[in-house]
């Protein structure tokens, strides 16, 4: 019998397995597909202070092996979703949910978790500092280590949950931001967010997403999320969530191989609604075909010797 | 409540220049209503291609689609006997079952499939519907005797005048009454309907989808009762709440 546990900041979870931010709702879009409490956690919409539409359609886009989406945090805003989302939410998952929070100023990000911090299904803070789709937003926290280390001083301070700070791959040097967090008190650090991209139609000669860029994800960005967790568990003693085109058991034993504790699966949801159940359900075969007993004795292995 | 399943390929042929008929056979328990779509899984393709369900029946499903892009180009390609992972049963589709006695539906070129199965259904809720078909030229044409063979009456229009009445759907809608509409088709031609509609209809809107179950909120659109999803509280949206 393989033990597929992990534990993320003293909270133990069934397996590694956390559907991403943006590409599971609420979680009631897959709770009648599936039972969703076979999910370590999963992410949740990402929630900021006020209600958003987000940008102009249209915002999804196909590349070759992935996608690009310039969604723009749409959500309900934080008062909502805790007077109508999370009731919902509780009515179908009985675990401990990952808390995903957006901005735009340091004082907006430690307001929202301030408000969901007495919300007790909540293990965890994501804290999304790396949005590529809002002007002026997220992304600005994302690429400057001072203002990410003063993001997550901001938010340790209203809330006692773990806080894990996800970041932004569209940067220099990942590793300078990643230690920025640290240095502020992060929990952990979860990454990749989306890489900035775009794909022009020829028909129209014009960028395909009204918004013009937008955040590419999927199996194509596999490689590079791979590299950056493997930098970052280089650069910071704090755990890691990797994520970053996976879709297969396969791929999240690669992923903590390259030091990921956890591991966000993400637009592998949209394609194939059933994604999680599959990779959990095959998890324990593919640990048996390479001989992993305990999962947590992968997490970094990649790194020695 | 939409189901993944694995659908064997009957039939698959071009109906008129680019425009195809597919023939899928396997579960259809998840279709509840006219207008709902499948979203296909094509080789090659990251994501999948969402198609409006034509027609269906206890183990068949019909999809009438036009090759414009890569994935409906794949699509064309295949042969009966080949196999497809779909999602079906996704969106909220047209209702049937109103008040309405004399509805007209109304569909613009690759628009009109969802309208089929949508006259069967008013037809069996005992309604007299009358179509509007509208084409760019004769060449284009398909479904009009379908449609006709449901006993219904059926006007073509096309814009160059090389069949029917010369011109838009809106230059029949103009002449005719009805009590209800229903219409699916470019946004042109609901711009056009909208502009001359006397009664309450249902418009079936197309946007680019992410996931096609409301999971990614890529195809959101405002409403005038708050923001919606076109894939999973759509496509089909009221006239009354529609932004425009």
């Amino acid at each position: 019998m393989v033990n597929t546990k992990v534990t993320l900041s003293g909270i133990e979870l069934d397996n590694p397995i956390i559907p991403a931010s943006g590409t599971f709702g609420f979680g009631y879009e897959f709770a009648y597909l599936y039972d969703i409490n076979m999910l370590g956690t999963f992410s949740f919409k990402g929630t900021t202070k006020d209600a958003r539409f987000g940008n102009p359609t249209p915002r999804i886009a196909e590349t070759a092996s992935g996608m690009l989406n310039s969604v723009g945090l749409q959500n309900p805003g934080v008062e909502k979703v805790i007077s109508e989302e999370l009731p919902k939410l509780k009515s179908v998952f009985n675990k401990k949910v990952m808390a995903n929070v957006s901005g735009f100023s340091v004082e907006d990000y430690a307001y929202t978790c301030e408000k969901l911090d007495s919300e007790e299904q909540i293990g965890w803070f994501e804290v999304n500092i790396s949005c590529p789709n809002v002007h002026g937003g997220g992304l600005a926290f994302g690429t400057s280590a001072k203002n990410a280390e003063a993001v997550t001083k901001a938010v340790k301070k209203v809330t006692n949950k773990p806080v894990y700070i996800k970041l932004s791959p569209n940067v220099t040097d990942i590793t300078e931001i990643a230690k920025a967090c640290e240095a502020g008190g992060a929990d952990g650090v979860s990454l990749i967010n989306t890489l900035l991209g775009m794909r022009i139609d020829l028909k129209t000669k014009k960028p395909i997403l009204a918004n013009k860029m937008g955040g590419f994800s999927g199996s194509a960005i596999k490689p590079v999320a791979l590299r950056m967790v493997y930098q970052v568990y280089d650069a910071v003693k704090i755990p890691i969530i990797g994520m970053g085109g996976i879709s297969t058991a396969e791929d999240v034993i690669e992923m903590m191989l390259a030091g990921a504790t956890a591991v966000q699966v993400g637009a592998a949801n949209l394609v194939d609604p059933f994604a999680c159940k599959h990779i959990i359900e095959d998890l324990p075969r593919v640990m048996e075909k390479y001989r992993i007993n305990n999962l947590t004795d992968i997490i970094g292995g990649a790194h020695n010797g | 409540m939409m189901k993944q399943g694995i659908y064997k390929i009957l039939f698959n042929f071009e109906l008129a220049p680019k425009v195809f008929r597919m023939v899928l056979e396997g579960d259809t328990s998840a279709l509840l209503s006219p207008g709902q779509f499948v979203n296909i899984k094509i080789d090659g393709l990251y994501l999948r291609r969402p198609i409006s369900v034509c027609d269906y029946d206890k183990k068949t499903i019909v999809l009438i689609y036009k090759v414009v892009g890569e994935g409906t180009e794949k699509l064309s390609r295949m042969q009966a006997g080949e196999e497809l992972d779909l999602l079906v049963g996704l969106g909220n589709g047209f209702n049937a079952e109103n008040d309405c006695k004399n509805p007209l539906v109304i569909g613009g070129g690759v628009g009109i499939p969802p309208l089929y199965n949508l006259c069967k259904e008013l037809i069996k809720f005992g309604k007299k519907p009358t179509v509007i078909l509208g084409f760019n030229t004769k060449d284009e044409i398909f479904y009009e005797e379908v449609f006709k063979l449901l006993g219904i009456d059926v006007y073509v229009t096309t814009v160059d005048g090389s069949y029917g009445t010369k011109g838009f759907v809106t230059d029949v809608m103009k002449n005719l009454q009805y009590d209800y509409f229903y219409t699916c088709g470019p946004m042109p031609m609901f711009k056009a309907i909208e502009g001359i509609a006397t009664t309450s209809g249902q418009y079936s809107f197309e946007e680019r989808m992410g996931c096609g179950f409301g999971a990614c909120m890529g195809c959101s659109c405002k409403t005038k009762y708050g923001n919606k999803r076109i894939c999973k509280d759509g496509p089909v949206l009221e006239r009354e709440e529609i932004v425009w």
